[in-house]
């Protein structure tokens, strides 16, 4: 078996940070407390509660009490357009969203359609940017919601957010922005860029899994999905995951302190891996946008080998990668996002994602850059479509 | 590890395939899959006589492209098939691959289909090309193969045209980057 193990899916989920254990382990053990109980030991828990509330507000500008937490980013995105659509007067009915968004987004806005409401998804140019003029225009009096993520998951894609948020604004209609890739990498500021609502999840930023948030701004009306005991300021019932929300905050505190050296870092790192593996390897080419994209996010297409077959011998090779390929997932369908910025079949197929983060050395990055392209010739030798093209 | 989705078996196929490559003047070649589902499988033919005069697979190769299940089930299929006669070749089936793989992921399992199709299509080829008989079985199937041809390349005319032209003569200094 391989002796290297280098992880390059960041963007699926990421390993906890040690300091983020340590921080969440008194919460299994001696203060274990309910946020709701009067005792000492409960107020402990509350305390340590509102205190992640406030680190995490902080991040993005917020005030604490616009951070409602939830069991994930997909819950918090449900919670956004299924609570917003609930909420709104009964003759609004219109929700836009783009065509590239995170299933979790695409199937709640079906949902809705099914209930009657009427969604309009935005389309994406070659680079997967929507467009601001066309968001305009789409907008009506009847608009509720619009919610354009922040980054995309697949392509790394940064959306024009403070321009959207100004259009919202302008139009008086409600924007959210699903941030759960961007959340803790790049800087957010809800104020400058007008955001209304926000999904942030802790195990895409170094924190456990299970937890997740949205943030609302102040004002803005909102059904609960999760009635009972009243939690979270009556939004979201359910005893409250002290410990997953401390290992939260401790990530966000991470991240922040180390987002301007870990950006410049891994936007190196991310281009010299697209660089060498472009120039190397022929009939390749680099999905989604060069200059708008997350730093640690890289997704190249390399036409006429299957993703499958490249995650998986990577991985016997020692590194873990996805693919937006039919084949990977379980839905033998291609990725909505790669048809969506325009790729042809051939190159949907041969797509790649890499995704680095705070453990991915340059020693990392080099082995890549030296057996990937092995893997796509060996696979290009077996394909009836190497010798015409390449 | 992936060896989790995969058989040991599937594994060994995947990472050295058997018999890949094409046959120079094969006698008969089937072409299924398309692009545009993501598996692509040729498989050619060179047919000969075994000391009974009975028409066998003298020699036989694939080209695929497409995923784990996709490459392993055209290597185990020229396996299978090699040196058989011709009815006996006609004759493996999607379980018998399934079963020399130690099974497929369920959802994978449309690689065995599609591999038994390449066989029987570079078949169908060879007894064509020389106006020999063709078994009603083996017609059966190469007008459902070429019947579910037509519907996706009419539904995806644009692509399947972009898939000719490269497979066929894409001028050799339009290489790309």
């Amino acid at each position: 078996m391989a002796k290297q193990k280098i992880y390059l899916d960041y963007a699926a989920t990421t390993p906890v940070d040690p300091r983020v254990v340590k921080a969440m382990t008194p919460f299994f053990t001696e203060n274990f407390g309910n946020t709701m109980s009067l005792h000492s030991l409960g107020q402990k828990a509350k305390q340590a509660l509102e205190k992640s509330r406030e680190v995490i507000a902080d991040l993005i500008s917020a005030h604490s009490s616009e951070i409602i937490f939830t069991g994930s980013a997909t819950e918090a995105n449900n919670f956004a357009l299924k609570g917003m659509a609930f909420a709104a007067p009964s003759k609004k009915k219109h929700i836009i969203i783009s065509s590239i968004e995170h299933p979790c987004i695409m199937e709640s806005a079906k949902w809705l359609e099914k209930q009657g409401f009427k969604i309009d998804r935005l389309k994406v140019d070659r680079e997967g940017l929507i467009s601001p003029a066309r968001l305009r225009k789409l907008i009506t009096k009847d608009t509720i919601l619009v919610s354009v993520m922040h980054a995309n998951n697949e392509i790394g894609t940064i959306e024009p957010i403070k321009e959207i948020g100004q259009i919202c604004r302008r139009k008086g209609v409600f924007f959210h922005t699903d941030a759960t890739q961007s959340f803790g990498k790049i800087p957010i500021n809800v104020k400058e860029m007008n955001i209304d609502l926000l999904t942030a999840s802790a195990h895409k930023m170094y924190g456990p899994k299970g937890v997740g948030c949205l943030y609302v701004k102040r004002g803005v009306p909102l059904t609960p999905l999760l009635h009972g005991g009243g939690h979270e300021l009556g939004f979201r019932s359910s005893t409250v995951n002290v410990a997953g929300i401390v290992g939260f905050a401790k990530a966000t505190e991470l991240c922040r302190k180390e987002m301007k050296k870990e950006q410049k870092r891994l936007t190196r790192l991310r281009d010299k891996l697209t660089k060498e593996l472009v120039d190397r390897v022929e009939a390749t080419q680099l999905n989604g946008s060069a200059k708008k994209r997350l730093p640690n996010n890289v997704n190249l297409a390399f036409s006429f080998v299957e993703g499958e077959s490249m995650v998986i011998e990577l991985d016997l090779l020692g590194v873990a990668t996805s693919t937006g390929s039919a084949c990977s997932s379980d839905k033998l369908l291609p990725s909505h996002v790669l048809l969506a910025i325009g790729l042809k079949p051939h190159q949907i197929h041969g797509s790649l994602r890499l995704t680095l983060g705070r453990w991915t050395t340059e020693k990392d990055i080099d082995y890549v850059i030296k057996v990937l392209p092995q893997v796509v010739r060996r696979l290009r030798k077996i394909s009836p479509y190497k010798k015409s093209e390449i | 590890m992936s060896t989790r989705i995969y058989t040991k078996e599937v594994m060994e196929h995947f990472r050295n395939p058997h018999n890949f490559g094409k046959i120079k003047n094969p006698d008969g070649i089937g072409r299924v899959g398309n692009i545009i589902c993501g598996d692509v499988m040729y498989i050619y033919i060179k047919v000969g006589r075994n000391n009974k005069k009975r028409e066998i697979i003298k020699d036989i190769k694939f080209e695929t492209f497409g995923c784990v299940a996709a490459l392993a089930t055209s290597s185990v299929i020229t396996d299978l098939a090699q040196g058989k006669t011709l009815d006996q070749a006609m004759m493996i089936g999607k379980s018998r691959i399934t079963k020399s793989l130690g099974g497929l992921p369920p959802i994978k399992l449309h690689c065995s289909v599609l591999a038994v199709d390449a066989l029987s299509e570079a078949i169908y080829d060879y007894l064509s090309k020389n106006k020999k008989q063709i078994p009603g079985d083996l017609k059966l199937k190469h007008d459902r193969i070429q019947k579910e041809l037509n519907i996706i390349e009419k539904r995806y005319q644009e692509y399947t045209n972009l898939e000719k032209e490269i497979l066929n003569n894409v001028p050799k200094n339009k290489k790309k980057k």
